[in-house]
């Protein structure tokens, strides 16, 4: 399966990746065509806007309480599954989560794992670290399958394969699925991988889940989809491991009924999705199937950066539901494999920088318009360009400077001849006698500005001073100084 | 244990001081008008048949012969029964070519003869959720998790008596919180995947079909 290695893209090179996905017709199109779908779709399921309104109220409250109390909800999430007989892990970084994983597959001699989605694992890249290690992971969702005979990464976090049409599914299958011909019947090409996976769910050693919510209350893991491909991950291999973002836990079990309805509604615009597995412990005494271990990983990897600050906090309220990314223009432009990260759109931007650092961001958080369409559909109400503009401003800030809570990757963006400019401009902004200086000197040497400025020009015509101030026009008008 | 210490260590010294205040879910939904029982059938009939599954109404006394009827229908051969009273009143009832057993074997003494023999599996539901067309299945002893997900054609059968307006009435009615099982699934339509060029297909990796019989509620005119 593994004979593609996967793709790892340094988001170093965003705007090149940027360029060349803006110049690719077909691509454009699967993402037209599909952002266009959802946005659809999800606008039918909140036809009642105060419906809408005021179950995003109380998501975010739910979500914002969760985070208030976090240590002491992981704490009870970790006594209740254990009590459950569900051991718990905890990882900071993806390494230890991969050295987790690993070690659970070994003592258990395993050697193959079948994967329901899970984008923590594709976050710490647990394929691929497996993988080195001899282990074979089968992807199960549809859309993750056909990226990883690919040998691609998701593009979106809730429809993996979102950039390919069905011709190219059709010579994936072709190629790589034995005695499939080549066919464009949706129906067929599913019933193909689902021939081709069955066997794998039966052979496996481990089933490796993602987790929407857990609940603290109970010691329940909930998890969402439409294939059942997650069901059979986590209840036919005689070990399940689920592995999520530590801030991913809420404290009740009613707290999961109104964000699951708009996670559903907001990801794919369904009122609910096929399934909804809640998996509260192994299989019991007496009880016939279901896994005989059931393993969660707590994972940080950057998050408790997050946490730290008031402001970044709210990042860690999402419900990854992708809505910020089927609405937002940059994205349906340009995709998902451009950002070069795991997490892309709006949600990874705020979120990538925890992750990687800013350094490693990179442009990620100036690559938006600012235009709010993503905080406007967030069921959870996280105020995504304030984020944005905050990641910015860290990114810029002095790398010396010492803060309150400093964030990885600080002043990656910073420059000193910017810096100066800035100085200049708040200088003469301050001091009315500069003001003024500047002002005669602007509207005299107008002629004498450069017709080539730097990444303006590129796309623009060339800044120019006016003829005259809006001060002198208005102090022609008789307007007191 | 290092990793644990660091993690809730990071998380202490950074989370915000004073209480907040717990958000009122139940608050959020009281007060919307109660359903009838006849109108929490129809919505649960409406929504699953939109949700592609084939819904049929059945008596109390009679179901056993329409879901053999159904397995007629469907040319199912093997069938495999919840055990309990429903499952052995079904047994009674089947049509000449179906052969019918009880999931009583644990799942890895014929793991591919599960998956690659069984056309059908019948179990009871719980209880369902009309709002969404959804069907409760608490697994346990009694109820494999594998008998409502392997078998190509789901057949349920529910109680109208059970069906609760909402997700959330479900989970307060039955006190979920007290009594979880190991394994809690709602089934909301037969397997589905719209990862190939949003296009629907059926059948993804769970059952391609899915057969839902409403038992009439005592008393109520046919
Ligand atoms: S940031 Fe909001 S809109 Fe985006 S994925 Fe998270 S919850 Fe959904």
């Amino acid at each position: 399966m593994s004979k593609h290695p996967m793709q790892f893209v340094p988001s170093a090179d965003f705007k090149e990746r940027a360029r060349g996905a803006l110049d690719d017709d077909k691509l454009r199109k699967s993402f037209r065509g599909a952002m266009d779908f959802l946005q659809a779709k999800r606008r039918n399921q909140f036809s009642d806007e105060e419906e809408r309104e005021s179950l995003r109220d109380l998501g975010s409250a739910i979500r914002k309480y969760a985070l208030a109390n976090l240590p002491d909800l992981l704490e009870q999430l970790e006594r209740k599954l254990t009590a459950n007989g569900i051991q718990v892990h905890w990882a900071e970084t993806a390494a230890e989560a991969n050295a987790i994983v690993l070690d659970i597959m070994q003592r258990n001699a395993a050697r193959r794992m079948i994967k329901g989605k899970s984008m923590a694992s594709e976050e710490i890249e647990l394929n691929h670290y497996l993988g080195e290690h001899g282990m074979e992971c089968v992807e199960s969702d549809m859309g993750e399958y056909i990226v990883q005979l690919a040998g691609e990464k998701p593009s979106h976090i809730v429809m993996p394969a979102i950039h390919k049409n069905k011709a190219d599914v059709a010579k994936l299958f072709e190629e790589h699925i034995p005695d499939t011909p080549y066919t464009e019947d949706v129906d067929e090409l599913i019933q193909t991988g689902r021939r081709a996976l069955r066997q794998r769910f039966m052979e496996a050693d481990v089933g490796l889940s993602g987790v929407n919510f857990a609940v603290a209350e109970t010691g329940t893991l909930w998890l969402i989809e439409n294939e059942g491909n997650g069901r059979l991950s986590t209840t036919v291999p005689p070990v399940h491991v689920a592995i999520m973002g530590m801030e991913k836990v809420v404290a009740k079990l009613d707290h999961v009924v109104p964000l699951v309805s708009l996670l559903t509604r907001s990801a794919t615009g369904q009122a609910v999705t096929t399934y909804f597995n809640l998996i509260s412990s192994p299989r019991r005494p007496g009880e016939l199937d279901g896994p005989r271990e059931v393993h969660l990983v707590l994972l940080d990897n950057g998050r408790s950066q997050a946490y730290a600050d008031e402001q970044l906090r709210s990042t860690l309220q999402c419900i990854r539901c992708g809505a910020c990314m089927n609405h937002c223009p940059v994205y349906g432009r340009i995709g998902g494999h451009a950002y070069g990260t795991t997490y892309p759109g709006p949600i990874g931007k705020i979120l990538s920088p925890h992750l990687l650092g800013l350094d490693e961001a990179g442009d990620l958080p100036f690559a938006s318009t600012l235009c709010g369409a993503c905080s406007e559909v967030c069921p959870v109400r996280i105020p995504i360009p304030d984020l944005l503009i905050r990641l910015r401003n860290e990114a810029k800030r002095n790398p010396n400077e010492t803060v309150a809570t400093p964030l990885r990757g600080q002043g990656a963006k910073h420059s000193a001849a910017e810096r100066v400019v800035w100085q200049f401009w708040s200088g003469a902004f301050k001091s009315p006698k500069a003001w003024a200086a500047l002002r005669w000197g602007a509207t005299r040497l107008r002629a004498f500005t450069p017709g080539a400025q730097a990444g303006w020009t590129q796309h623009r015509t060339p800044l120019k001073p006016a003829p005259r101030s809006l001060h002198d026009l208005l102090k022609d008008k008789g307007q007191p100084e | 244990m290092n990793a644990r210490t660091n993690m809730l260590n990071k998380l202490r010294a950074a989370a915000p001081r004073g209480a907040s205040t717990m958000p009122d879910v139940a608050a959020y939904y009281a007060g919307r008008p109660a359903a009838t029982l006849a109108e929490r059938t129809e919505r649960l009939a409406a929504e699953l048949t939109a949700s592609h599954a084939d819904v049929r109404v059945v008596s109390r006394a009679g179901w056993a012969v329409d879901v053999a009827r159904a397995l007629e229908e469907k040319g199912v051969r093997r069938l495999l029964l919840q055990s309990g009273a429903e499952g052995q009143l079904l047994a009674g009832a089947l049509p000449a070519g179906t052969q019918a057993a009880e999931f009583s074997r644990p799942l890895e003494d014929w793991k591919a003869e599960l998956f690659e023999d069984v056309d059908a599996g019948f179990t009871v539901a719980d209880c369902a959720i009309a709002a969404t067309g959804t069907l409760v299945h608490l697994c346990g002893p009694h109820m494999p998790r594998t008998l409502s997900l392997v078998p190509p054609l789901h057949l349920v059968l529910v109680d109208a008596a059970r069906i609760y307006a909402t997700l959330f009435d479900a989970a307060a009615g039955e006190n979920w919180p007290a009594r979880m099982p190991s394994n809690l699934v709602m089934i909301s339509g037969p397997s589905k995947t719209a990862d190939i060029q949003q296009t629907l297909a059926y059948g993804a990796h769970g059952p391609a079909r899915l057969m839902v019989f409403i038992l009439r509620a005592e008393g109520e005119a046919a």
